[in-house]
């Protein structure tokens, strides 16, 4: 009854183009984003910001940029902790190297260095495809934690390896290390989120990310229409690695505060996986529906036993989590093998016609 | 593969062997590397091709799966751990609560039931419903069952290490030509061998093996002509929850049967995509190429820059060997068309 486009308009191409071309999504969006900015601050609880907000903002922004190579260009990736951990010590080394460095500056540099990286482990991209390249991946995520673990000048020869991060400001408000507080944490990812996202979302839009579809649909078509698959496959792989590169910058600098590497060891990359499969392949929604269900579900999943019987012992409760998880993954793929993205899709659809169904 | 190719392959291995040690004497002359010992060297090599092989035994569940259905199956680590833990875990479970000392045979033929149960259970519950779905969405699913066997596993008989005995001495060592070796690592490549001449044989010469190979060659082809696909997913899942038990009586009578098991899948991954995906005399030489590089490189290069390089090793020698060969050493050439 309420979410009909009848009568809107359009007079120009840029609002036929624009991302939310529907008045009520608009409404909505920007609904959601007040709330996010006005309302939870001051209703959540530090416990709150700390355990869902900022890890779900966090693992946003990995999935975001995981869904750029693997659901838009079609490149199956496993390496994404690897990246993280390179965005982590890059901006780590940046920021301790030249402490008069904006911290964004710092954060970009490290995505940017990070993009090398993901370059150079792109290449083989080339050559390879599907479950061959996703294992060759793997190659990147052990050799770059294995680096970072090993060699003591990426943590300044930290003797337990561990990484604190240094504390910076931004408008002479800290927002970096122990010592920035839950609310300033969660407002800075939320902007440095949704600015990254809008970015993300009008790259896919754009003649880039349509060569990326076509890559992923079938390269060697795309080839035959003009589409080079060099510069498709490669620019995937670093704008992808930008963004992972960036969320790992963010997961030791403003999350956790202090990171070792094995941090971003292979469950990471899983997880991260998970995200963008669960929640949508091919779609910057899904990435943020994934990230809040894949924090939220052990959580809750925690609680809940807990809940049931509160005399259970840890090591059960993270073997029946896994039990739960694994079990959860299949049944979503059965259900819905195209994420959760593809049922807000239908739901819209659904919304459109009610309350009469005709 | 004729008779006159592995006549090839095993002069060419033996040749290579020679090369990579000279290689490596050089390394060590001009004092990139700590230093080089002949003896030292074959006793390393020796080494890394049984360890070889026991990668072997974990990458043939993998392939086994793949050529059958197409499934990247991410599970096999975790099939390992499970067949492995209900072993140990039904012999324990029979002296405690039972007070009879069950025979480690007899738990074998148990948990070789279990596998088969599993089988079905993972053809019904995860596989049916997924028909038709792109091989990403499978492999997830696989990731999906990764995570279930190893939770329930673990739910089920505890997560402890566990000591699983089958009678064969762990320190044992022989002294060939005076090259030391592990007589466990022996017998394990013993048992390796022997089963990859069964699986051959089974392939081969029986009624089902024909049908698997008919299905791995083109489902429909082999729909076509009656063969029941539903029927031959669950033979061969049963048989890759075979191997995962022998795989894991190997490595779990060596190490300790606990959590680490569900691992060695990362280590087989490398020689899959070495061997191809889609061979099993693939998954034999990949695994001993990568056992023994990655031991040799361990032992002498990783010396010099720090140790530990086993874990990314692998990966590497096996991402070299793809530039050159996308499908890997033995796969089937990859024929595209528009």
């Amino acid at each position: 009854m309420f979410y009909r486009e009848t009568g809107q308009f359009k007079t120009s191409y840029a609002a036929d183009q624009s991302i939310f071309p529907i008045l009520q999504d608009k409404i909505g969006v920007l609904l959601i984003l007040a709330i996010a900015i006005c309302v939870v601050p001051f209703v959540a609880d530090n416990y709150l910001l700390e355990t869902i907000f900022v890890p779900v903002l966090v693992f946003s922004m990995a999935a975001i940029g995981l869904n750029i190579l693997t659901g838009y260009c079609g490149q199956l990736s496993l390496g994404t902790g690897g990246f993280m951990a390179c965005g982590a010590f890059f901006s780590y080394k940046l920021a301790t190297a030249f402490p008069e460095l904006n911290i964004v500056l710092v954060f970009l540099l490290a995505g940017a260095g990070t993009a090398v990286v993901g370059v150079l482990f792109g290449l083989p991209s080339l050559r390879i495809k599907g479950f061959y390249l996703a294992v060759a991946t793997l190659a990147a995520q052990f050799f770059l934690v294995w680096m970072f673990n090993k060699f003591g000048w990426w943590t300044n020869y930290s003797a337990s390896g561990v990484i604190s991060a240094p504390p910076r400001e931004i408008f002479g408000i800290v927002v970096t290390g122990s010592g920035a507080t839950p609310v300033v944490k969660y407002l800075f990812l939320l902007f440095a989120v949704a600015l990254l996202a809008l970015v993300a979302k009008n790259l896919v839009r754009s003649r880039i990310g349509r060569s990326w579809m076509a890559i992923r649909d079938m390269d060697i078509a795309a080839e035959i229409i003009g589409i080079r698959p060099l510069v498709a496959k490669l620019s995937a792989f670093a704008i992808s690695s930008f963004y992972i590169g960036v969320a790992g910058a963010l997961w030791a600098f403003v999350y956790t505060g202090s990171v070792e590497a094995l941090a971003f060891e292979i469950n990471r990359s899983f997880q991260v996986l998970f995200m963008i499969i669960l929640g949508g392949l091919g779609s910057i929604l899904g990435s943020f529906l994934g990230a809040i269900f894949i924090v939220l579900l052990p959580i809750a999943l925690n609680v809940g036993m807990l809940a049931i019987d509160s005399t259970i012992s840890v090591a059960l409760v993270s073997h029946i989590e896994f039990m739960v998880f694994g079990a959860l993954i299949i049944f979503f793929l059965i259900v819905e093998p195209h994420g959760l993205a593809r049922l807000w899709q239908i739901g819209k659809e659904k919304l459109r016609l009610w309350p009469f169904p005709y | 593969m004729k008779p006159l190719h592995v006549v090839y392959w095993v002069v060419g291995a033996v040749v290579a062997i020679f090369a990579i040690g000279a290689f490596h004497l050089a390394l060590a002359e001009i004092g990139w590397i700590p230093f080089f010992d002949w003896t030292f060297y074959f006793e390393v090599a020796a080494a890394g091709l049984l360890q070889g092989v026991m990668y072997s035994l974990v990458a043939l569940g993998f392939v086994l799966i793949f050529k059958a259905s197409g499934i990247f199956n991410f599970a096999q680590g975790s099939l390992v751990l499970f067949a492995a833990l209900t072993m140990v875990g039904l012999m324990e479970f029979a002296e405690r609560e039972l007070g009879i000392e069950l025979h480690w045979t007899i738990s074998f033929l148990l948990t070789v039931g279990v596998m088969i149960a599993v089988a079905i259970a993972i053809e019904r519950l995860v596989l049916r419903p997924l028909v038709n779905q792109p091989q990403i969405i499978l492999f997830m699913a696989t990731i999906g069952i990764f995570y279930f066997m190893d939770g329930f596993g673990q739910t089920l008989w505890g997560s402890d290490v566990k000591v699983l005995d089958v009678g064969m001495p762990i320190a044992a060592a022989v002294e060939p030509l005076g090259v030391r070796m592990n007589v466990y690592d022996l017998i394990a490549a013993g048992v390796g061998a022997v089963l990859v001449a069964v699986l051959a044989v089974f392939f081969q010469y029986t009624r089902i093996g024909r049908a698997l190979r008919a299905v791995a060659d083109d489902h429909q082809a082999a729909l076509s002509v009656g063969i029941p696909l539903k029927t031959i997913w669950t033979i061969v899942w049963s048989v890759a929850g075979v191997v995962a038990l022998v795989a894991g009586i190997m490595w779990g009578g060596k190490a300790g049967v606990q959590f680490s098991l569900a691992l060695i899948a990362f280590k087989a991954l490398p020689v899959l995509i070495l061997g191809g995906f889609t061979s099993i005399p693939g998954a034999i030489v990949g695994g001993l190429i990568i056992g023994y590089g990655e031991q040799v490189a361990e032992n002498f290069v990783g010396l010099a820059i720090g140790g530990a390089i086993q874990d990314w090793f692998a990966y590497m020698l096996a991402l070299v060997f793809l530039l050159f060969r996308p499908q890997g050493l033995f796969g089937e050439r990859i024929i595209e068309r528009v």
